[in-house]
């Protein structure tokens, strides 16, 4: 049984969004990480890029695959986590702590389309 | 429900995410692969390799029955406590498996791959019709490899008493026996250690002692980063019935003196060496981030090669592969990863051995 914040919204594709004064910040969910293995290289987008919900935006390469991360709502990457570069570990270690980007929303509506915590593990099949 | 060792309970109570391996259900990891393989280079861990098989060969023909089915010779070993590694070929000169074979007091064990045992066996079976030889499969045979630099002094302090005093004595590529227990000072992960082949009523009491005495249990994602990092071959990747030891990083397993022993697929051998081997394996470093994995396709100059085992090796904290490209490479090569083209370096295959990085 993986661990699902219930303050989190979560996309099918395994990315959680938390919405914290006005932007939203992303990351994995422990689901995701528990799946891939050990995280050895991440690629961020850059800062300043627009993009759409469900945009390939970044990459999280583990000892075992390759994974794309999706963008889970529409808006302008406003910071990305320069820390992980130097950490990749920590994704294992702290899926909720390790966030990758923020995203300031151009609709903050399309939250409301993203999973919660219970639609999430229904969807995982926990 | 894939095949289990004894100790498959032990590695669930452990936290092992499992993984099918053969048609085994091994221990993938017990939380952190490279974590694992961190403690292997610095100090020890224990393998659970109760999934490979165990052959016994015995009878008054085992010596020259060996010396035929096996490309490197037996007649080499100089006494009861050697061992050697070879490839066992077929007769075009392709690789069936590869193996550790012991010369015993009576008769040689040979240790093989648990996904080809089946195969092997038919294979072994087969070759020994209407020979004075005998082929037994020791089923109730569990393995145990302790891997590292502190590995035989911690398994000798463990254990005590003859076993101890034997474990002192071993010198790399040597085995003895101690009540039941054959213990080998041989490995897969280009550290020093010790594989110890035992009863399976006694493999889960020897494995609950060692991770009771703080040795890291090791699951089979460390194994694999581990041995690649050795540039140690794997079966199935590096090795297959298609390709020949000439081009797989064997040519020193082949033993073509003295010219009068037949073995089979020696004449495809000579005959592929006279014409020039058309290929070799190499080692690649990816400086950049990324990972290589197998299969992806290796361009150099004009010509094209093939990644057949990729990884992130930890202890090098960058990607390696050992590829199969053709004989003349120039030093630097690119790979395609997810369909861009990353420059790689191209080096000796062995990257790290008892803990120093080579390349």
């Amino acid at each position: 049984m993986s661990n699902i914040p219930a303050e989190l919204r979560y996309a099918e594709s395994h990315e959680w969004a938390r919405l914290e004064d006005g932007s939203v910040t992303v990351g994995i969910s422990d689901h995701a990480q528990e799946a891939l293995g050990d995280v050895v290289f991440i690629e961020l987008p850059e800062v300043g890029k627009t993009v759409s919900a469900g945009d390939q935006v970044a990459v999280v390469e583990s000892v075992k695959a390759a994974s794309d991360i999706y963008a889970p709502v529409s808006g302008e990457v406003i910071a990305i986590n320069e820390a992980l570069a130097d950490a990749p570990e920590s994704v294992n270690g702290e899926p909720y702590g390790a966030w990758f980007f923020k995203i300031k929303p151009t609709d903050s509506a399309e939250l409301d389309k993203l999973l919660d915590a219970a639609g999430y593990q229904t969807a995982i099949g926990e | 429900m894939g095949l289990r060792t004894p100790l498959y309970d032990q590695h669930l109570a452990l936290g092992a995410r499992m993984v099918d391996f053969g048609g085994w259900e091994m221990p993938l990891h017990y939380g952190s692969q490279v974590e694992e393989h961190h403690e292997v280079r610095r100090a020890c861990g224990v393998f659970d390799v109760s999934h490979m098989a165990v052959v016994d060969v015995v009878g008054a023909g085992a010596r020259e029955w060996l010396r035929h089915v096996l490309a490197n010779d037996v007649a080499r070993l100089p006494g009861p406590g050697h061992a050697l590694y070879s490839a066992m070929l077929n007769a075009r000169g392709g690789v069936i498996d590869d193996l550790i074979v012991y010369r015993r007091e009576e008769g040689y064990r040979l240790v093989v791959n648990a996904a080809t045992r089946n195969k092997d066996l038919a294979w072994l079976r087969a070759q020994a019709e209407g020979q004075d030889v005998e082929v037994i499969e020791r089923v109730t045979t569990a393995i145990l490899a302790v891997q590292g630099p502190a590995s035989r002094e911690r398994v000798a302090e463990l254990l005590g008493g003859s076993r101890a005093a034997l474990i002192r004595k071993l010198q790399p590529f040597q085995a003895g026996e101690d009540h039941g227990w054959f213990i080998a000072r041989t490995g897969y992960t280009g550290e020093d250690g010790l594989e110890i082949l035992l009863p399976a009523d006694e493999v889960c009491g020897l494995f609950n002692d060692l991770v009771g005495a703080g040795i890291t249990p090791i699951g089979l994602g460390a194994r694999d980063t581990l041995r690649v990092e050795a540039g140690l071959n794997l079966y199935g990747q590096e090795l297959d019935e298609a390709h020949s030891p000439w081009v797989s990083n064997l040519g020193w397993t082949v033993a073509l003196e003295p010219p009068t022993r037949a073995f089979n697929g020696r004449a495809a051998l000579e005959a592929e060496l006279a014409e020039g081997p058309g290929s070799r394996l190499v080692g690649l470093v990816l400086e950049e981030r990324g990972v290589l994995r197998a299969h992806q396709v290796v361009r150099l100059d004009n010509a094209q090669g093939e990644v057949t085992s990729g990884s992130f090796s930890p202890t090098l904290g960058k990607s390696i592969a050992l590829a199969r490209v053709p004989r003349q490479t120039p030093e630097r090569a690119e790979v395609e990863i997810r369909g861009k083209w990353y420059p790689v370096r191209v080096v000796k295959p062995t990257f790290v051995r008892h803990g120093k990085i080579l390349i």
